[in-house]
């Protein structure tokens, strides 16, 4: 069990390395589902196959689903690409990549401090759906609620994105909305 | 997990022989079936009742000059009809065909089926970008929004049955419905969850990504050979799995009267299955895609919540008459002892 999990994280740090230096969005994509696929795997040594089934069904299988969808609704070209690749020069994230790595040699130092439990990784932890579902209605509820509330904000606010505007066949029909607006700004 | 012991190994070669040689004849009964609706006589030249059509046919398919359009995305190209076929069979491993017949029998084997079924989305999504044309792209856009809705109905229909059983183990759920199949109490979830199956696998009523009369053969338009081979063994492999889902959950699996085997129990109502796909394909006109869309969105969505809801309202009420209940009762949240944060001590 240990060695699977090295191998995934292993897996999923260099695919999430994939996903952050390819050119072309969709096989950044690919990795990332590699990545998401991979970090399923790291769940299932930790012992927890819910979750795991959870990070393929809601993460791989849809989420980035949509995201290639919205990616493929763009057109990529080959001109998207190259203009992709003269974005990223060394001098654009050579910055960036020094803070984190700042941030990156901060965690490390955290983790190699801190007490931690003797081997948590497969010391027998077995946690399974019903156990998630105990977690979750009992004393993690009021996050459950916030995460509702929030998404039910994400609903309406693509409701009144996504709604049509009424339809106008002819010109004279059209009513007059510009010099309404006009009024309104002075 | 269990060793891989000969008779372990044995049983997952012949999952994949049968499946394999099940899709393969699919493919048959299908054009002969079809044949016999439309009053003509199907393939019947090659062998008895043209039977080596299936042979002939995946010759031809591994003849053919393996073409690779220039204007494709070659890696993505070749990657997309293996996803398909991978998905569905990695599916199989979780189903069991009879007691002690099955290759893992996991805990979360519905949502092991739940995850392929939507990871095998990519499959027409990444055949269609890769083509880099425009009817197949229009086809894998079709393909993305109809597999994604009607996944959610899928899980969400499944969840009652899930309610009912206590487990997300497909043989513990099979052993559920000794005193009646859930196909009773959970008619609806029923319906909606083969009305997503034939959604989900693109099948005929529902085949939009790759409607021919409209978008030439929709997401694998510039796919030959073999790849297209593996789209096709791919469909089919793909009935045959929601035929096996819908026994397993609905119609009780392998139990039945004594005097057959269970595993012929269970082959004989999948076979039942399989014939109402085909017919299916024969009797039904294909929607408009934003009919489709609609009509899962606005009309099965609420009816599965629903669902949802009085299943779950029922069996709390009920109380002691099934196992996941009792079982919830017994626990008391407040011993649980779940920690509300855990920080590491610097």
């Amino acid at each position: 069990m240990e060695t699977a999990f090295y191998l995934a994280a292993t897996v999923a740090v260099l695919a999430t390395i994939m996903v952050i230096t390819r050119y072309n969005m969709i096989h950044a994509l690919l990795y990332l589902v590699v990545s998401f696929l991979a970090v399923a795997v790291v769940f299932l040594t930790m012992g927890a196959p819910f979750m795991a089934a959870l990070e393929v069904i809601v993460y791989a299988g849809a989420i980035v689903v949509l995201i290639i969808f919205v990616i493929m609704m763009l057109s990529l070209t080959r001109e998207d690409v190259e203009q992709e690749k003269a974005w990223l020069q060394p001098k654009l994230w050579m910055g960036p990549a020094l803070l984190s790595f700042v941030l990156l040699a901060e965690l490390v130092y955290l983790l190699v401090v801190a007490e931690m439990p003797a081997a948590p990784a497969t010391a027998g932890s077995y946690v399974d759906a019903k156990a998630v579902g105990l977690a979750l209605y009992g004393p993690y509820v009021l996050g459950v609620q916030l995460s509702g509330i929030l998404l039910m904000a994400g609903i309406v606010g693509a409701y009144h994105l996504g709604r049509q505007k009424k339809k106008v066949i002819h010109r004279f029909l059209q009513e007059k909305e510009p010099q309404k607006e006009r009024s309104a700004v002075i | 997990m269990e060793t891989a012991t000969p008779n372990y190994l044995l049983i997952i070669g012949g999952v994949l022989f049968v499946m394999l040689n099940v899709a393969a004849l699919l493919i048959w009964v299908e054009r002969r079936g079809l044949a016999l609706l439309q009053d003509r006589y199907g393939p019947n030249r090659a062998g008895p009742f043209g039977l080596l059509i299936v042979a002939a046919d995946s010759i031809k398919l591994f003849f053919k000059q393996d073409w690779i359009p220039p204007f494709a995305d070659k890696p993505v190209f070749i990657l997309a009809p293996a996803i398909v076929v991978v998905t569905v069979l990695m599916s199989f491993v979780v189903i069991p065909f009879a007691p002690g017949i099955v290759v893992a029998d996991l805990n979360i084997g519905l949502l092991f089926f739940l995850a392929m079924s939507s990871m095998g989305a990519y499959s027409i999504i990444l055949g269609g970008w890769a083509s880099n044309n425009k009817y197949s792209l229009l086809g894998a856009m079709r393909g993305a929004a109809q597999m994604i809705s009607y996944e959610v109905f899928m899980g969400l229909s499944l969840m009652g049955v899930v309610l009912m059983a206590g487990s997300f183990n497909l043989s513990t759920i099979v052993e559920a419905q000794r005193g009646l199949w859930f196909v009773v109490p959970q008619i609806i979830g029923f319906v909606i969850f083969f009305i997503a199956g034939i959604a989900e696998t693109h099948r005929l009523p529902f085949d939009v990504p790759e409607a021919e009369s409209e978008l030439v053969a929709g997401f694998h338009s510039e796919y030959s050979g073999m790849k297209f081979g593996m789209f096709f063994i791919g469909e089919y492999m793909g009935i045959t799995l929601i035929s096996c889902m819908m026994v397993v959950l609905f119609f009780g699996g392998w139990l039945g009267p004594d005097f057959l085997p269970p595993i012929v129990w269970f082959i004989l109502k999948t076979a039942f299955f399989l014939g109402i796909f085909i017919l299916l394909r024969a009797s039904m006109p294909r929607p408009r895609y934003d009919q489709l869309m609609e009509y899962g969105w606005k009309y099965l969505l609420p009816l599965t919540l629903l669902n949802l809801v009085v299943t779950a309202g029922v069996l709390l009420w009920l109380n002691d008459g099934f196992e996941g209940v009792k079982e919830f009762g017994r626990l008391d949240i407040r011993k649980q002892n779940i920690p509300l944060a855990r920080v590491p001590r610097v």
